[in-house]
């Protein structure tokens, strides 16, 4: 078995689907030749052709929106827009045709397609890099959206997205794009969609957080454990449709929850989480929700991305203040 | 040194003059077919009738905001009336004629307008995409629909149509590049009915024509007289021939006058003046081959009230099919989401399904 990357996962996951249906084409700016800005889709134009893997002209929304013909006749377009911050001009075609298509139809037609893009901080970019914007995508009905937080989970979900039957937005951290390797076997085997994971069992409190967040997340509970505080982790990997259930389970169990996320506070993917929690499980709260979040403003140049970025210390010092309601 | 490295031209096709008598010797050859002129009048004549239903129903409250196709169904007609079954219509909110002619219903229509997502489950255009409403949107998709056809090796065409006002937006220039760059399969009618709601073309573009907008992405363009139908269905049909063909996309701008408002919520006399739409009725399509049928003695009055009698029932059955529907339940609004209802939704489908508003 292969030591990956994520992002060699993400590529392993591509040619697995171009490999074995016929209707995968990935398309997007520079995927071709080049392989990708961030060479998700290295090698993959030599091994299937300029047909399956498509380089686009420079326009976003027509990547998206040539996505949904191609999907309503049946293929499944695995679009990449280069950075997420750069989606926005396809955000029409998203919102009003891809992510509506099933639902105005009445079933006729569908859009089985994918949109990735990375997304997140940390990695000293331009502006327009780093933003996490998940929410505004989480917020519309119709569309999925999935973040994988390691390798495995990248190559198991990435393939279930492709697989879906409804538009899937997969946004990859790619501040973790190279950070750990794992061991994916490459087999085809599909992660479930609209399932946390757990990603560490704990009897004290729930952290739970999603992307490149589970790092320092996963960090925090090992420190969290050597003082005593046992942490249970998960991973959301599935932010819309959610998967209260697992969450609900877990805090019932421990009695307290905190939630990490890398966007800004308000109106956010956490918010949502937080409410499920208040409505279905807050008689089995030992204290208030917690959030640890990147604040609510505009994500800041690289100078000052390190303050914005939550950290191991701010979650610990936070899982902690929580650990003081007994 | 400056020298020139390009040249191009626009040219016009017109077959009929404003009073129905051809302008020269040559006419399509499917002019010689007087049982497809009668069909494409009636076809043209129905589409009236159902619109003039359609507003009169939305005024009595009966349907919602409904955009008419008045003084413009020589453009809907004139190509539907040259699409396969298998070539794919990608609509705007005015293609109600192409809509016709490629399969789908009156009633479906009437129940697209009337608020109930069923009417775009096509009972017959299968693979047609639902109406768009937001502005040039459909030129993208279109272009998709066609690179799924070039990718398969399919003989198919692409059809979409959008106003003169959309061709401002970003998605139309997109398409129209992509289509030009990888040689498309698709057409692009655009609608030239003189405003954008209340936007004349002084305000819309600095163009001589829209066609030109075709030469920046490399595509076969024409402008073509759009109140006359004989030219509308010869461009069209040779557009899509070659379309199928593999030899790429084709704009056709179709110059006609929205001869009512822009939809049942407007009230064009705030921003134009009698006079103009006056002069613009001389120029309809409608009178315009009825002019020629007549003067090629293949149309009397006795068979003008016969056509008119005929789809007047043919509207009439659509209504009442359209009225008789039964209601739409509550649950399908979470059940055609996804193609299976995510869990988180099951509570509120229940309380959806609880029927307590």
């Amino acid at each position: 078995m292969p030591a990956v990357t994520l992002i060699e996962a993400v590529t392993m996951a591509m040619a697995y689907e171009l490999e074995h249906d016929r209707d995968v084409v990935v398309l997007g700016e520079d995927v071709g030749v080049n392989g990708g800005v961030f060479r998700a889709t290295a090698g993959l134009q030599q091994k299937f052709g300029k047909e399956r893997v498509i380089d686009t002209p420079l326009a976003e929304s027509m990547i998206a929106g040539l996505s949904v013909g191609m999907a309503t006749q049946g293929m499944k377009p695995v679009a990449e827009i280069q950075f997420l911050g750069f989606i926005f001009s396809a955000v029409d075609q998203l919102f009003t045709q891809a992510a509506r298509m099933r639902n105005r139809t009445r079933g006729r037609l569908s859009c089985p397609m994918v949109v990735r893009a990375p997304y997140g901080g940390g990695i000293h970019a331009p502006e327009h890099h780093s933003e996490s914007t998940e929410a505004l995508f989480a917020h519309i009905p119709g569309l999925k959206v999935v973040i994988p937080s390691n390798p495995s989970r990248a190559y198991g979900l990435l393939l279930a997205a492709i697989r879906d039957p409804d538009p899937v937005i997969f946004l990859e951290p790619k501040r973790v794009y190279r950070l750990v390797k794992h061991e994916v076997e490459d087999n085809g085997e599909a992660y479930p969609l609209e399932t946390c994971f757990v990603d560490r069992e704990g009897s004290d409190i729930t952290l739970i957080s999603w992307g490149a967040m589970m790092h320092e997340t996963l960090l925090a509970a090992e420190q969290l454990a050597q003082e005593g505080i046992s942490a249970e982790v998960i991973d959301v990997a599935t932010v819309a449709p959610l998967d209260v259930e697992t969450l609900v389970e877990s805090v019932e169990k421990t009695g307290r929850a905190l939630i990490v996320q890398e966007a800004p506070k308000s109106g956010a993917v956490g918010s949502e989480i937080a409410a499920e929690l208040a409505e279905k499980a807050i008689l089995h709260l030992l204290a208030p929700i917690g959030r640890v979040s990147g604040y609510d403003t505009v994500m800041p140049y690289y100078k000052l991305e390190k303050q914005y970025m939550p950290g191991v210390d701010r979650i610990v010092a936070k899982a902690k203040e929580l650990m003081e309601y007994v | 040194m400056l020298k020139t490295v390009a040249k191009f031209e626009i040219q016009y096709l017109q077959y009929l003059g404003e009073d129905g008598k051809p302008l020269g010797k040559k006419l399509p050859a499917f002019a010689k077919d007087h049982e497809l002129l009668k069909q494409l009048y009636a076809d043209m004549v129905r589409l009236r009738t159902f619109d003039a239903k359609a507003y009169a129903m939305q005024r009595t409250g009966k349907m919602g905001t409904y955009p008419a196709s008045l003084g413009q169904e020589a453009i809907g007609i004139g190509y539907g009336s040259v699409m396969k079954k298998e070539d794919v219509l990608v609509p705007y909110y005015r293609s109600t004629g192409g809509l016709l002619k490629h399969g789908v219903t009156m009633t479906e229509i009437l129940t697209y307008w009337g608020g109930d997502e069923r009417g775009s489950d096509f009972s017959e255009a299968r693979e047609d995409l639902p109406i768009a409403v937001p502005i040039a949107t459909q030129c993208l998709n279109a272009a998709g629909v066609a690179t799924a056809f070039k990718l398969r090796g399919q003989k198919r065409a692409a059809v979409t149509e959008i106003g003169e006002g959309g061709t401002s937006k970003g998605d139309f220039y997109e398409a129209i590049n992509v289509a030009g760059v990888w040689k498309l399969p698709v057409l692009f009618i655009v609608n030239n009915n003189q405003w954008a709601i209340s936007v004349p073309s002084e305000i819309q573009t600095a163009c001589e024509t829209y066609a030109q907008k075709a030469l920046a992405a490399g595509i076969t363009c024409l402008q073509v007289d759009g109140n006359d139908i004989l030219a509308v269905r010869e461009a069209a049909e040779q557009a899509l021939e070659r379309a199928r063909a593999g030899e790429g996309a084709t704009l056709l701008e179709c110059i006609s006058y929205r001869l009512c408002d822009h939809t049942t919520a407007d009230d064009a006399s705030r921003y134009r003046s009698q006079e103009e739409v006056e002069a613009a009725w001389q120029r309809e399509p409608v009178r315009r081959l009825r002019l020629y049928m007549e003067h090629l003695g293949i149309w009397s009055e006795a068979d003008e009230e016969a056509l008119k009698a005929k789809v007047a029932e043919e509207v009439e059955a659509a209504v009442q099919e359209f009225l008789n529907l039964p209601a739409p339940k509550a649950t399908d609004m979470l059940d055609y989401l996804y193609a299976e209802l995510p869990e988180k939704l099951k509570e509120q489908r229940d309380e959806l399904a609880g029927g307590v508003n």
